[in-house]
This record gives structure tokens, C-alpha cells and sequence, in this order.
């Protein structure tokens, strides 16, 4: 047997003795995802000890190192753990922004200290992070942002407002961009800084959205005291983790596999009874409108493989981020749409006597925010223009 | 099964693109027109693809082939896009070929597949009865008549059937199957009517009058050929599918050059932003195509099982894209874009022609929904 059969052997079997009953399936509840954090409720014993076991091994991250508690897994084993939980249909341990996005930028930028202090909390589910960086003036312009960071001996003083904070309310820390240098050029004078939300003069606000909830908030700062040991990279750098985490961000968004889960418009359709004996959706129209979807859906996923597979090459993914980002949401948009097509007046309801009644419009109602978030359609169109094809201007 | 050309197709693509861009530019297809040319390509050009090994992809070594696969066909037919070249390479290299191959006898296939692998005939596969792409609406009959055959029916918009040497015909058998009948396009009761298309291209229309054919003629007469039937056209649309891609990614370079070089209000055009995001949405709609058309040739190389629902995507998608990719070309070259001395006319007509042969984008979408069970 290979090193990679062995170990998938192995990895299959330890999966199947510690992975509990319950934490297999696909999550029916809110409340059943694990975000971790200081003031998390665990919704069941179980789901604490698969985080627990999880991390453990540091399998919350695969691939991170050992030595700040890591699972120092390579990318295949790393990919044939990801295959052999989903053999089970085993949930995430943890879902975490902390994994997402700041420990990458922890990995690349921070110094020695930052990562032994800030990532075996982060692999363990300790500390839930949210990501400070748009403002009410700085959305696609991010970089004019004016949250301000004033230096005094140790420490920054950080005075502003931030916006569409995912989670800020539930969150224990917050990385943030800051504007430090108020006199150097726009993209120089932001740093990167972890705030702990616990310090007085950090407040938050939760927005209610159209589809009725609110993951986002709005974050205040007033003169909170930050010690400089908190900034990431050197003073005036920040834009360049921000752009390295954006890019991240983006493949994220699109690759991590919960945007195309859940309804299709077929399933819809047999919700609500649009399909005729064969099976075969009866409405003409909707069927090759469902079928454009599935080619695009098709075409999607193997662009996903050949980007990872080019990447391996040595080819890199690079702006084309800003294609799968683009690409994806504006899919998971139409999904929804055709959703709430093939559902007819089933998808117009919002509340109802089942826990589902709703879903499917709230999920509709969410989907408009993905060509938003993250940066637009707009901006990555023109991070295309300009950074692939190599178009003049602006 | 990697999305990476390997070295060998890497090495195929170069040769392509230097032999292509010398013997077979743009510039051939306008001269094949204006000379009012009636095979609608350039025997010369169909022979010196022969000494190159490309009319062998899909053929074994048994018979002068290279045998290395309908991904490799795809390499080769990316590049004819992208000049446009018009050659017999779809009918005979791969429809011809692969028919042989599923069901020749032995006989047939030392026979024609080796006069296809070394250039010295033009085959031509006469599969569509209408206008529109129907295969599972087969007229053409072919009535058992001593030892041999005697075929009636008549083929509309055969490619490049008016300058093949011979034909491969798909008929109903007398039980309602499907057979292939090798017919020489000289044979008594054979009329040959040749059609101009937009696109240059001269498909011939065929009628079959009583056409008496020896039992030799067909092929597989032991087997229904209509899985055999369903695997060429798969491989066939595989086959068109990369030419609109290299339709599309040529009309698209030609585009982006011309936003780069062509100034307005003093400035490239290309500096717009309205014309900035059309340029980036076409980049995407490309690299998609090119993932599906990568795809379906892989699959079809190394999991047939899976490749019916690749293909058709990839058809239906790289049908579109080409369509769209040279539409804006035009748009975004301007009033240039409509004129008859520049190129890009060329690509808007072969991107129609080569999105219609073996089903448009809405044939190919039907089949992707029937695949998936809806």
C-alpha cells in the first residue's frame, strides 16, 4: 500500500470511530453550524467533542503547521481527508473566519509571537474573528477609508466606523484596516491591526437585512487603545495584506463548497409538483432555462479543477480569483432565482408551521448580497480588465 | 485525468499553429471563396495535415494512425478555429474515422482507414435529413437486395460532401436499426447538389435514388449501429465544440488588440469601462467553454461513461460563447467590423455555421437536461 493509501486507511478509520452519529448529515439548523468563540452555546455535547477531536489533531486545519497546532497535513492528504468526510457526510468541525481569512495573512505577514499567540486559539474554535474593512464611505473604494488609528507611545487610539462586519456581535476579535499615516498617499498609510472587542470603545450594531436577518453589523470605534504589538506587518502596509487576504476571500467564497449546496431548481420543481410522469420538468421554458443553469453549473465546477490544476503547475491563480468570485455568485444568484421560479407561490412564503417555510425565500433574499460582498461584480471586472487583459486606464 | 496539456499536446499545438498560420491563414478561406472553389477547401493543405500525422489522431497504428485520442484531435481543432481553416478534418479525421472504427470489419478498415490516415481520399458522413439537426429522425432506408443493398433517402448539408471521394450514409435497416453504407459518391442514382453557406464551407445536398450497393458496403451488418451512431456524434460535437473555442479566443485576441491600439477622445477605447467589462465578461464566458470543452475531450478518452452529459455542455456552451465572443467582435471593432476586407466577418459566419453542424446550443441543452434526468 502507498503512504497516501495507507493514510486515507487510516484516516477512514479514525473518522469512523470518532466522528458521533450526529455530526454526519446535512445541517437542518442554524444552530448547528460551529462558529466556536468565547461565548459560543454548543448545540449538543456532540458537536463540542468533534471540534474537540478534531482539533486535537489540528485537522480543523489540515494544512497548517505542526508547531502552532496545525495538522501539517500536504495537500493530498489534506484532500483525501476532505474526501473521506464527505464519504460520511461528516460537518465541518468549525466554520471560522479566523481559518478563512485571518489565519492565512497570520501565516504570511505575522511575526513568531503573533502566530503562537493568535493561531492554536483560532485552530481550537477559542476566539471567533470578524473582518473590519468596508466603511459608510469606503465600499468598493475600500482603500479611502478613514478609520483612524492615532500613535501615542505604545499604542494606537482608534477612533471610526466600520460596516458590514459579519458577525461582529458574536465575535470576540476583530481584524481591522486602519488608517495610521494620515499623510502618506492613500493605498500607504493602512495598517493591519487586531482589536479585541472586548476593550472599551468597541461597540456593535446589527443590521437587519431584506431577507429579514442580520449577519452583518455595524462596528463603532471610540478612542479605542490598541498596543502596537497587535499590527500585522510593518506600519502603512496593511493594503497589501488586505489585497492578499481579498484574493483568498474570493476563492473562498466560491470554492468552499456551501455556496451550491442546498435546493436546485429541479428539487423545486418537484416541491412543487411541475414535473411530469417521466420526471421530466413540464414547463418548456423553465427546463432549458434550468439546463443553461446546469451547462454554466458543469462549466463552473471543471474551471474550479483546471484553475487548481494549473495552479499545481506552477501557473497560479493570481487575478483570476476575481473569475471564479465573478463567475460563482452570479451562478448561486440564478440558482436562486430558478429556485423561486420553480416554486411558484411555495417560494413566496416567509413563515409558516414547518421550520422550512421561508428558507427557500430567505435564501433567495441572501443571494443578492454575493455579487456584493467580498467586492463586487463591478470591481472584479475590472481587476480583469486591468490585471489580465492588460486594458489601459484608471 | 489533468486539465494541464501534456507535453505531447503541447508540442502538437505548436506545430499546429506554425503550419496553420504559414498554409491555412484567414487569408486561404477568402481566396477559397472568391476562386468560387467547389470542394471548399485545399486538397493540398488536407494532405500536408496527412504527412503531419493529425489525420491519424483517432485512428490505430494498425492503419497508419498515431492513435493518440480525441483530446488531441481537440489540440489540433482549437488551432483550425482560430484560422479558420476548411478542411475535410471533422467529417473524415474523426466522423469517417471513428464510424470505421466502432463498426468496420477488417476489410474496411485496412481499406479506408489507412486512405483517411495518409490523405489520399475525402470522406464525407452524410447523417442530417433536415435543416436542423435531428439524428433520431432517419428516413434514408437501406433494403437487403440479393447479397448486396438498395439505398433511398435523401441527406441535406453534408459536410464537405461535394468534394469527397466517398461517402459513409446512415440508414434504417429493415429491422429499424441503424446501419452505416460506405457509398461511392459516383455510383448510378447518386445526384450531388452543391450548397454555398455563409460561412465559405461547400456542403453538398445527396439524394440516393435505388442506389445499389454490394454487401461490402456496410458496416457492422451484424450489430444495430445505434449506439455506434450516438458515440460519433458525440465525438463529433467533442470535435466542433474545440473549433468554436478557437473561434472565440481568436475573435477575442483580435478584440483586445484592437481596444489596445484604437484611439477616440484621444484615448485607446480600451481605457472605457464600458467596454472594459464587456472585454472581462467575454474573458470569462471563454475560460469556461475551455474548461467544458477540455472536459468533454478527456472524458471521451478516458470515461466514456461519463462523457454524453460533457459533450453536450461543452457543444452547447462553446456554441454560444463563440457566437457571442464573434458577435462583440464585430460590435466592439465597429464600422471595420462589417466590412468584407477585414477578418472578423469571417469568424461572426463560421461561429453560425460551426455552432449549427451536429446541433446548435439548444439541441445540445435539451440533451444535457434529458442526461441529468429532468
Amino acid at each position: 500500500m502507498s503512504e497516501l493509501e495507507t493514510f486515507r486507511q487510516d484516516t477512514r478509520n479514525w473518522l469512523e470511530a470518532n466522528c458521533p452519529a450526529s455530526m454526519r448529515g446535512p445541517i437542518k439548523d442554524e444552530r448547528e453550524v460551529c462558529w466556536g468563540g468565547r461565548d459560543f452555546e454548543f448545540f449538543s455535547d456532540d458537536q463540542k467533542l468533534w471540534l474537540d477531536r478534531m482539533a486535537e489533531r489540528g485537522w480543523t486545519t489540515p494544512t497548517w503547521p505542526k508547531e502552532y497546532g496545525g495538522g501539517g497535513l500536504s495537500k493530498d492528504e489534506a484532500q483525501i481527508l476532505k474526501e473521506e468526510m464527505k464519504a460520511i457526510q461528516a460537518r465541518d468541525p468549525l466554520t471560522s473566519f479566523g481559518i478563512w481569512m485571518l489565519g492565512p495573512a497570520l501565516l504570511k505577514y505575522g511575526s513568531e509571537e503573533q502566530k503562537h499567540e493568535h493561531l492554536p486559539k483560532i485552530i481550537r474554535g477559542e476566539i471567533r474573528w470578524c473582518q473590519g474593512y468596508s466603511e459608510p464611505g469606503a465600499g468598493s473604494d475600500l482603500a479611502s477609508l478613514r478609520t483612524k488609528g492615532v500613535s501615542d507611545g505604545d499604542d494606537y487610539v482608534v477612533t471610526g466606523q466600520k460596516v458590514w462586519t459579519s458577525y461582529a456581535d458574536k465575535s470576540d476579535w476583530i481584524f481591522a484596516l486602519v488608517r495610521t499615516e494620515p499623510d502618506a498617499p492613500k493605498h500607504e498609510g493602512i495598517s493591519f491591526i487586531l482589536i479585541d472587542m472586548a476593550t472599551d470603545g468597541v461597540s456593535t450594531k446589527p443590521i437587519k437585512l431584506i431577507s429579514g436577518k442580520s449577519p452583518f453589523c455595524e462596528t463603532f470605534f471610540d478612542e479605542v487603545r490598541v498596543p502596537k504589538a497587535n499590527r500585522i506587518g510593518e506600519a502603512g502596509k496593511g493594503w497589501d495584506i488586505a489585497k492578499y487576504l481579498l484574493s483568498h476571500e474570493r476563492t473562498n467564497i466560491v470554492s468552499a463548497g456551501g455556496m451550491f449546496g442546498g435546493m436546485n431548481p429541479v428539487m423545486a420543481a418537484h416541491k412543487s409538483g411541475e414535473v411530469d410522469d417521466g420526471g421530466k420538468l413540464a414547463d418548456p421554458i423553465l427546463r432549458g432555462d434550468v439546463a443553461r443553469l446546469t451547462i454554466d453549473a458543469l462549466a463552473f465546477e471543471a474551471t474550479l479543477q483546471r484553475v487548481k490544476d494549473e495552479s499545481d503547475a506552477g501557473q497560479g491563480v493570481g487575478a483570476r480569483a476575481s473569475m471564479l468570485k465573478y463567475v460563482g455568485t452570479e451562478l448561486n444568484k440564478r440558482r436562486h432565482e430558478l429556485n423561486m421560479s420553480a416554486l411558484g407561490a411555495d417560494g413566496l412564503l416567509w413563515e409558516g408551521d414547518d421550520p422550512s417555510d421561508g428558507q427557500s425565500a430567505r435564501e433567495w433574499l441572501r443571494s443578492r448580497a454575493n455579487s456584493i460582498e467580498g467586492g463586487t461584480s463591478e470591481i472584479q471586472l475590472n481587476i480583469l480588465a486591468k490585471r489580465v487583459l492588460g486594458l489601459p486606464g484608471a | 485525468m489533468s486539465y494541464v496539456l501534456n507535453e505531447e499536446e503541447q508540442m502538437l499545438r505548436d506545430a499546429a499553429k506554425a503550419y496553420l498560420a504559414e498554409k491555412s491563414p484567414v487569408s486561404e478561406l477568402r481566396r477559397l471563396r472568391d476562386e468560387g472553389c467547389k470542394d471548399g477547401f485545399r486538397h493540398a493543405v488536407w494532405r500536408g495535415m496527412a504527412e503531419m500525422g493529425w489525420n491519424g489522431v483517432v485512428i490505430e497504428e494498425a492503419y497508419g494512425g498515431v492513435d493518440m485520442g480525441y483530446s488531441a484531435a481537440g489540440v489540433l481543432l482549437q488551432e483550425m478555429g482560430r484560422t479558420l481553416t476548411a478542411s475535410p478534418y471533422i467529417p473524415s479525421a474523426i466522423l469517417a474515422a471513428t464510424a470505421l472504427r466502432l463498426a468496420g470489419t477488417e476489410a474496411q478498415k485496412s481499406e479506408h482507414l489507412t486512405k483517411i490516415a495518409n490523405g489520399e481520399a475525402v470522406y464525407a458522413f452524410a447523417i442530417d435529413e433536415a435543416a436542423r439537426h435531428h439524428p433520431e429522425r432517419i428516413d434514408t432506408t437501406a433494403v437487403k437486395d440479393g447479397n448486396g443493398f438498395r439505398l433511398n433517402g435523401s441527406k441535406r448539408f453534408v459536410a464537405c460532401g461535394n468534394g469527397a471521394d466517398m461517402l459513409i450514409v446512415v440508414a434504417k435497416t429493415e429491422d429499424g436499426g441503424t446501419g452505416f453504407f460506405l457509398v461511392d459518391p459516383k455510383t448510378d442514382g447518386v445526384t450531388r447538389t452543391m450548397r454555398r453557406t455563409v460561412d465559405s464551407h461547400v456542403p453538398a445536398d445527396i439524394d440516393f435514388k435505388d442506389v445499389k450497393l454490394d454487401g461490402d458496403a456496410c458496416l457492422s451488418e451484424a450489430e444495430d449501429g445505434t449506439a455506434a451512431l450516438a458515440f460519433i456524434l458525440q465525438a463529433g460535437s467533442a470535435c466542433v465544440a474545440a473549433e468554436a473555442l478557437g473561434i472565440a479566443e481568436e475573435s477575442f485576441d483580435r478584440t483586445l488588440t484592437y481596444l489596445k491600439e484604437r484611439t477616440q477622445f484621444g484615448t485607446e477605447i480600451g481605457s472605457f469601462q464600458g467596454l472594459q467589462h464587456r472585454a472581462a465578461e467575454l474573458l470569462c464566458e471563454i475560460e469556461l467553454a475551455r474548461s467544458l470543452v477540455m472536459k468533454a475531450l478527456r472524458s471521451l478518452d478516458n470515461e466514456p461513461s461519463q462523457a454524453p452529459l460533457w459533450i453536450a455542455a461543452a457543444k452547447a456552451k462553446a456554441t454560444e460563447v463563440s457566437r457571442f465572443a464573434a458577435a462583440e467582435a464585430i460590435q466592439l471593432h465597429g464600422g471595420v467590423g462589417m466590412t468584407d476586407e477585414y477578418e472578423i466577418g469571417f469568424f461572426y459566419k463560421r461561429a453560425q455555421a460551426a455552432g449549427e453542424f451536429l446541433g446548435d446550443d439548444r439541441y445540445h441543452s435539451d440533451k444535457v437536461a434529458s442526461t441529468s434526468g429532468y
